[in-house]
């Protein structure tokens, strides 16, 4: 058994929440950089070198990127072959959310009730997702997420009968009814099969994949090119008024499922499409 | 492209030349404002109790601010989508509000609102917000303290960009972009 102290999660946490809020991961960067360079319409590729901008003006000055530095959605892997001590895991992760949404000056959005609503002033709770893997490693990975994207997610219990064409209307409809409210370009999440709440935590976790990495299954790196043609076919382009760069990608996760079902679940993100990691 | 420049005060006179799709630089006062602000607004409306700042000829930004570092003027600040505005909208317009910034497409009802009192909807980049906070010259909170992020600011702003989304005649650049792309590309 290797031991682990919650405090060093606490840290991992805290420090992640900062980086990835001010600093955009490379492969969203080249990708950005690429849709530009191909934009064929002027206007879209205005909005996409003001998008740059800011990029680099929130790695220069120190501040997010974005306003909405979101909720935090927080994915341990925790090796079975360790031992957290020190506390409770769950508390050390809130802390650490707490510490890296106060001292990094982040937003504070999280509210208390969804319904009664009141803001709890730390963006405490973070959404966590925890999975006991082989290893004797702690795998923690931050991933702020906005609701102007998450807003315009769907999930669908299609019937096997709805076939492949089935669900990727659906994924290209759910994008283009969304149009300008997750600030496109955007990044498409999909989860395809499992159970209701398996197809959604797919759907984020593939938000997770870089964004060059396409899915291992060649089948489904197919579908992820042609949904990506279709949805850049739209014309909603970055910030909706109009253009080739809807989307920067999509990404696809699938698990087995029963005979009788077929769920799609699409969670969209916008170009400021934030996660970062770290091994302990 | 060449922009537009719109400035302090925001008369309604001023907005008529401005057309969907128009870049434009705005200087002047704004004020801050999103979900529960407005919800708090309306409702002192219909209580006709005094209101925060004077609705007649306003430009109500939505947005919510990160906190600011010590020494800046105001944290990322960029906006949040409009549409969970839209069923208060109409009533501020009613009361004589010049303009929106927001991002993300209107109701049918917002859109009448602008056009039967000649205002005018803008769009900011979204996720623009370390670049947006450039053109804020200063800010201070003026209501709904305990809301945070959400309490309702007047901000300077210096050549703060903009896009005209919704013109005083209706014409809506979200749809209008979009098909003027596509049909270009099918030529
Ligand atoms: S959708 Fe993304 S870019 Fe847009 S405001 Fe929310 S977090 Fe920012």
């Amino acid at each position: 058994m290797r031991e682990v102290h919650v405090n060093q999660i606490t840290e991992a946490v805290a420090k992640l929440s900062v980086e990835t809020n001010l600093f955009l991961r490379e492969d969203v960067c080249r990708r950005i950089a690429q849709c530009r360079e191909e934009e064929d319409w002027p206007v879209a590729g205005e909005i996409l070198g003001k998008i740059e901008d800011n990029i680099r003006i929130a790695r220069e000055e120190f501040v997010p990127m974005c306003q909405d530095t979101g909720m935090a959605c927080v994915f341990l892997e925790v090796g079975q072959d360790v031992h957290l001590t020190g506390g409770s895991l769950e508390d050390a992760v809130n802390e650490g959310v707490r510490k890296g949404y106060t001292e990094g000056y982040l937003r504070k959005a999280v509210v208390a009730d969804p319904i009664r609503r009141g803001n709890t002033g730390d963006n405490t709770p973070a959404h966590i997702h925890t999975e006991i893997v082989p290893g004797d490693r702690v795998k923690v990975i931050v991933a702020p997420k906005g609701f102007g994207s998450e807003n315009m997610s769907r999930i669908r219990m299609f019937p096997p009968s709805a076939g492949a064409e089935g669900v990727k209307d659906f994924i290209v409809r759910c994008v283009d009814e969304a149009g300008a409210n997750p600030c496109p370009p955007v990044v498409v999440g999909v989860g395809i099969g499992g159970t209701f709440d398996r197809a959604a935590l797919m759907a984020k976790q593939a938000l997770l994949v870089p964004l060059e990495e396409p899915h291992p299954d060649e089948y489904y790196a197919a579908m992820e090119e042609e949904l990506l043609e279709r949805i850049n076919e739209l014309g909603i382009g970055p910030q909706g008024l109009g253009g080739r760069t809807t989307a920067l990608a999509v990404k696809i996760k699938t698990f087995p499922t029963h005979m009788a079902g077929m769920p799609v679940a699409v969670n969209i993100n916008c170009h400021v499409s934030r996660h970062g990691e770290v091994i302990l | 492209m060449t922009e537009k420049r719109l400035e302090y005060p925001f008369e309604k006179e001023k907005l008529k030349d401005l057309k969907a799709g128009d870049s434009v630089l705005i200087t002047g006062t704004i004020y801050t404002a999103r979900d529960e602000a407005h919800r708090r607004i309306v409702e002192m409306i219909r209580r006709g109790e005094e209101l925060p700042f004077e609705i007649k000829d306003a430009i109500i930004y939505y947005a919510g601010p990160a906190p600011a570092k010590p020494g800046q003027v105001i944290g990322p600040v960029g906006p949040t989508t409009s549409y969970r505005m839209d069923p208060y909208a109409p009533v501020l317009l009613d009361l004589g509000l010049s303009g929106m910034i927001g991002k993300g497409p209107r109701s049918r009802e917002v859109k009448d609102a602008v056009v039967r009192n000649g205002a005018v909807y803008f769009a900011a980049i979204g996720g623009a917000a370390a670049l947006i906070a450039r053109s804020v010259v200063s800010a201070e909170t003026i209501a709904f303290e305990d809301l945070g992020a959400e309490a309702v600011r007047r901000l300077q702003v210096k050549d703060f960009p903009a896009t005209v989304v919704i013109d005083p005649e209706g014409n809506d650049q979200y749809y209008l972009g979009r098909n003027e792309y596509l049909n270009k590309k099918r030529e």
